[in-house]
C-alpha cells in the first residue's frame, strides 16, 4: 500500500457524514460575495448597486494573471458593495446581493445529460477554465488555470487527482466521488487535453472503499486514468505527500510539482472544470460538508457561494448548546470562525462543529525535547527548534532551518504532549521569513 | 630540573616570537577608528533599544560620526540634552526635537467591550491578529496579550490587569518606538510629551460608521464631530469616523473632553476639575488617572 514515507499522524477520522448524499440547499435571502475568494490580486467589481443579476452573471472580473473573476451565485438586485467581515472577522471588500427567485444566464446548460466529447482546443479548455472562475476547491483557492499552463521548459507528465481527503470529518470530496464518478473521469480528461498528458492517477485513502470500488470499475472506459488507492495517514492529502505517494519523486525544496512532471488537482475542482468547459456553467456553487458529533443531522450541501454559514448550521439542526468552536475547514488546518454571520467562499470545504470540551486546547507545557514533533513532520523540518527561533524572532536562523517548507498541516501540534503552539509560531515564522525574502530581492 | 629549564626557555622563546609577530600585525593590520565614535558611544544611553532607526548605540554613534548634518539623527532615549552633548563632541549643529511619549489608543476594557469569542491559541498579539480580528466585536481594538510589554525595554509599558489593556508610565517612557512597531494593531502613538506629562487623546482607531462602532464599543470614537465644533484651535480632525488631535496644534483647553459623548477623549495627569465643571467631565478624570 502505497503513502509518503516521512512523518504523518493518525487523527481520528470521523468521518460522520460519509454515508449522507449532496443535498442541495435552499437559496438564502441575501448573499454575501468577498472579492478575495482566491489566492492572489481580489477581483474588480463589474456591476454596481442597484443593478440586476443572474445566476451564472460575472459580477467581478480577474484582476491579473493569479486572479480569478466571480459570477453571481443567485439571481437578485445588488444590495451594496461595501467592506464586511470575512472568515477572519477582518472586512474585507464585497458584493451584497439580495436574492429575487431563482433566473439562470441562457449560455449554461442546464440539463443533466453527460456530455463526453469536447471540440475545444487544449487552449480553449484553460481559457474556458479561467473565465469560469474556477480555483482550487480543497481549500487553498489558487486559480486553476495558472496550474494548467505549464512554463516553458517545463514539462507535465502526470496528473494526479487528489480524492485523498484526508482531514478529518471532511466528507464533501468523498461524496462527490460517489455520486459525480462519470463527470469526474470526463473532467479529468478534458484537463489531461489541456495539459498534453497522457497519465492520471486518482489517490483515495483506502478508508473510502466504495470510492475507490466505482471509480476503478468506470474508469476502464477512459484512457490513461487510473485509481490508486492510499494507505490512510495524515497529511496524505498535501500537494508534495501525494506526489511522493503516487510517484514516487520528491518536490525539491522552494520548487513546484510541474519540476517533478506532476500537476496536482483535487476531485472538487475537476467536477467544477468538467461543468465549466461541457456546461458553460461558472463556478458558484459548492458541496459543504456540515458536520460534527452533537449536531443533529450532519450532512453535505450543495450551496451556492455566498451563502451565509449560519444558514447551513440551521439546516443540519441548528447549533447544538454545547458547541466550543465552529471550524471553517478540517479539524487540522481549519480556522476557528468568529461569527457565523459570514459566508461560504469558494474555498470553504466543510464546517465542522465542536463540543466545549473537545475544541479547548490543552495548557501550554515546557517542551521537554521528546522529539515527536520532528519525527511526525512529513517535510523532516523539527518544529520545536523553529518554534523557540520564531519566538525569539531569530529570523535567519527560522530560515535557515527551511521554514519555508512547512505546509502547515499541523502534525506537530496534534502529536505534541506538552500542547505547544507550534504551528502558530510557526506560520508567524514563515510571514516574517517572506517579508525579508521580498524586501531583500527588490 | 633539566625538564623545568628547558621548558621554561622553550615557553619564553614561543612567547617573545609570538609576540613579535603579534605586534607586527597589529602594526601592519591596523584598523584606523575614529576616537570621535567611542566618545560619542560614552554620551549615548547604551540601552540599545534601536529607537533612533540604527542597530544599537554603536551603530547611531557612528552614523552621527559620518553623517553631514545630524537633523536626521535622533536618539529618542537620550533627547536634546544627550543629542547637544553629541553636538559640543562633534562640532556640529544640532536640530531641537519635541520630546514625545507613547499613548495607547484604546479604552476597550471588558466592561466596555464585551467578548464575543475566546482565545486560546499562542498567547501574543502578532499571531493573534494574524488569525483573526480579535475576540472582542472591535477589528481595531487591543487584543491585550502584550507584544508592546515584550518590545519595550525600559519597562515603561504594563497590562492592567482590570482592565486588560496597556498602560504608559510615563517617567519611564523614552518614546523609542518599540511599543508603536510591536503593535500588530497601529493602537500605539507617539506624541508630543506635554508640560507635567499632560495628555489628551482620542483613545480609539476605529474607523467604522457611528453606529457599528458602537455595537462593538461603549467608548469608541463615532465621528460625530462634538469635538471639531468645541475645539477653538482647530488641533482636532475627522476621517473615516475617527476623530484625530493633532497634538502640536493642541492646547490642553479640555473643551472636547467635555463634549464627547463616548468619553473617547482622554485627560490624562490634569488636576482635578473644579465642581462647577459638568458631571460627566468628573466621570472622565476618574476612569483616566493613571
Amino acid at each position: 500500500m502505497k503513502t509518503f514515507p516521512k512523518g504523518g499522524v493518525h487523527p481520528p477520522e470521523n468521518k460522520i457524514s460519509a454515508a449522507v448524499p449532496i443535498e442541495m440547499l435552499p437559496i438564502p435571502e441575501t448573499v454575501i460575495i468577498h472579492l478575495s475568494q482566491h489566492l492572489g490580486a481580489p477581483a474588480q467589481p463589474v456591476v454596481e448597486k442597484g443593478e440586476q443579476v443572474k445566476v451564472g452573471q460575472l459580477i467581478a472580473k480577474s484582476a491579473g494573471f493569479v486572479s480569478a473573476p466571480i459570477h453571481s451565485p443567485v439571481s437578485g438586485t445588488i444590495e451594496k458593495i461595501e467592506s464586511v467581515p470575512d472568515t477572519s472577522g477582518y472586512k474585507k471588500p464585497a458584493i451584497i446581493i439580495k436574492v429575487e427567485g431563482d433566473e439562470w444566464i441562457d449560455t449554461i446548460d442546464r440539463s443533466p445529460d453527460l456530455i463526453k466529447e469536447t471540440i475545444l482546443s487544449k487552449e480553449e479548455i484553460i481559457a474556458r477554465i479561467s473565465e469560469m472562475g474556477i480555483v482550487g476547491l480543497g481549500g487553498a483557492t489558487f486559480p486553476s488555470h495558472v496550474k494548467m499552463m505549464i512554463p516553458t521548459g517545463k514539462k507535465a507528465e502526470i496528473l494526479i487527482i487528489n480524492g485523498v481527503e484526508c482531514e478529518p470529518y471532511l466528507t464533501s470530496d468523498h461524496r462527490l466521488m460517489l455520486e459525480r464518478s462519470e463527470e469526474l473521469l470526463v473532467g479529468i480528461s478534458l484537463v489531461m487535453k489541456a495539459l498534453g498528458v497522457s497519465r492520471a492517477v486518482i489517490g483515495i485513502e483506502r478508508n473510502k472503499p466504495d470510492a475507490i470500488a466505482q471509480l476503478t470499475s468506470l474508469s476502464g472506459q477512459y484512457a490513461g486514468i487510473r485509481v490508486e488507492p492510499l494507505k490512510v495517514k495524515y497529511p496524505q492529502g498535501g500537494e508534495k505527500q501525494l506526489i511522493k505517494a503516487i510517484t514516487g519523486r520528491e518536490v525539491p525544496s522552494g520548487k513546484l510539482p510541474v519540476d517533478v512532471g506532476a500537476v496536482v488537482h483535487n476531485v472538487g475542482t475537476i467536477v467544477a472544470v468538467y461543468e465549466a468547459v461541457m456546461k458553460n456553467k461558472p463556478l458558484f456553487e459548492r458541496v459543504v460538508t456540515v458536520t460534527g458529533k452533537l449536531l443533529e443531522r450532519p450532512a453535505n450541501y450543495l450551496v451556492r457561494i455566498g451563502t451565509p454559514i449560519e444558514f447551513l448550521v440551521k439546516a443540519a439542526g441548528g447549533m447544538p448548546e454545547d458547541t466550543g468552536k465552529v471550524i471553517n475547514g478540517g479539524p487540522m488546518m481549519g480556522k476557528a470562525l468568529l461569527s457565523l454571520a459570514v459566508p461560504v467562499s469558494k474555498g470553504t470545504s466543510g464546517i465542522v462543529l465542536l463540543s466545549q470540551s473537545a475544541a479547548r486546547r490543552k495548557p501550554v507545557m515546557n517542551c521537554i525535547r521528546c522529539r515527536r514533533c520532528s519525527s511526525v513532520c512529513p517535510m523532516g523540518l523539527e518544529p520545536y527548534l523553529l518554534q523557540a527561533l520564531s519566538e525569539q524572532a531569530r529570523w535567519d536562523e527560522v530560515e535557515a532551518n527551511r521554514v519555508m517548507d512547512c505546509i502547515e498541516c499541523g502534525s506537530c501540534s496534534f502529536i505534541c504532549p506538552a500542547s505547544r503552539p507550534l504551528v502558530d509560531f510557526i506560520r508567524t515564522g514563515k510571514a516574517n521569513v517572506n517579508r525579508i525574502i521580498r524586501e531583500r530581492s527588490k | 630540573m633539566n625538564t623545568v629549564l628547558v621548558t621554561i626557555i622553550s615557553f619564553a622563546l614561543i612567547g617573545s616570537i609570538a609576540g613579535v609577530i603579534l605586534f607586527l600585525i597589529a602594526k601592519r593590520f591596523r584598523v584606523v577608528e575614529d576616537p570621535r565614535i567611542d566618545a560619542v558611544q560614552e554620551v549615548l544611553p547604551g540601552a540599545n533599544c534601536g529607537g533612533c532607526g540604527y542597530p544599537g548605540c554603536r551603530g547611531f554613534a557612528e552614523s552621527c560620526v559620518k553623517a553631514d548634518s545630524l537633523s536626521d539623527l535622533f536618539c529618542p532615549v537620550g533627547g536634546n540634552s544627550v543629542m547637544e552633548q553629541v553636538a559640543k563632541i562633534l562640532g556640529k549643529e544640532v536640530v531641537q526635537k519635541e520630546p514625545q511619549i507613547a499613548v495607547v489608543r484604546c479604552s476597550g476594557s471588558p466592561e466596555h467591550r464585551q467578548k464575543t469569542a475566546f482565545y486560546d491559541g499562542a498567547m501574543t498579539c502578532e499571531i493573534a491578529s494574524a488569525l483573526f480580528a480579535g475576540d472582542t466585536g472591535c477589528p481595531y481594538g487591543c487584543l491585550g496579550l502584550g507584544d508592546c510589554v515584550k518590545a519595550c525595554t525600559f519597562d515603561a509599558i504594563h497590562i492592567n490587569p482590570e482592565t486588560q489593556l496597556p498602560e504608559v508610565i510615563d517617567d519611564k517612557c523614552t518614546a523609542c518606538g518599540a511599543c508603536v512597531t510591536a503593535c500588530p494593531k497601529g493602537i500605539i502613538e507617539l506624541r508630543k510629551r506635554n508640560k507635567k506629562d499632560r495628555k489628551i487623546y482620542v483613545s480609539c482607531v476605529n474607523t467604522d460608521k457611528g453606529a457599528v462602532t458602537k455595537r462593538a464599543c461603549d467608548v469608541g470614537c463615532i465621528g460625530c464631530k462634538a469635538c471639531v465644533k468645541v475645539c477653538a484651535y482647530d488641533a482636532i480632525t475627522v476621517e473615516n469616523f475617527l476623530a484625530y488631535i493633532d497634538p502640536i496644534k493642541c492646547k490642553l483647553c479640555r473643551k472636547c473632553v467635555e463634549v464627547c459623548p463616548t468619553h473617547s477623549i482622554l485627560e490624562i495627569n490634569f488636576p482635578p476639575r473644579k465642581t462647577a465643571d459638568a458631571a460627566a467631565g468628573k466621570e472622565v478624570s476618574e476612569v483616566t488617572t493613571t
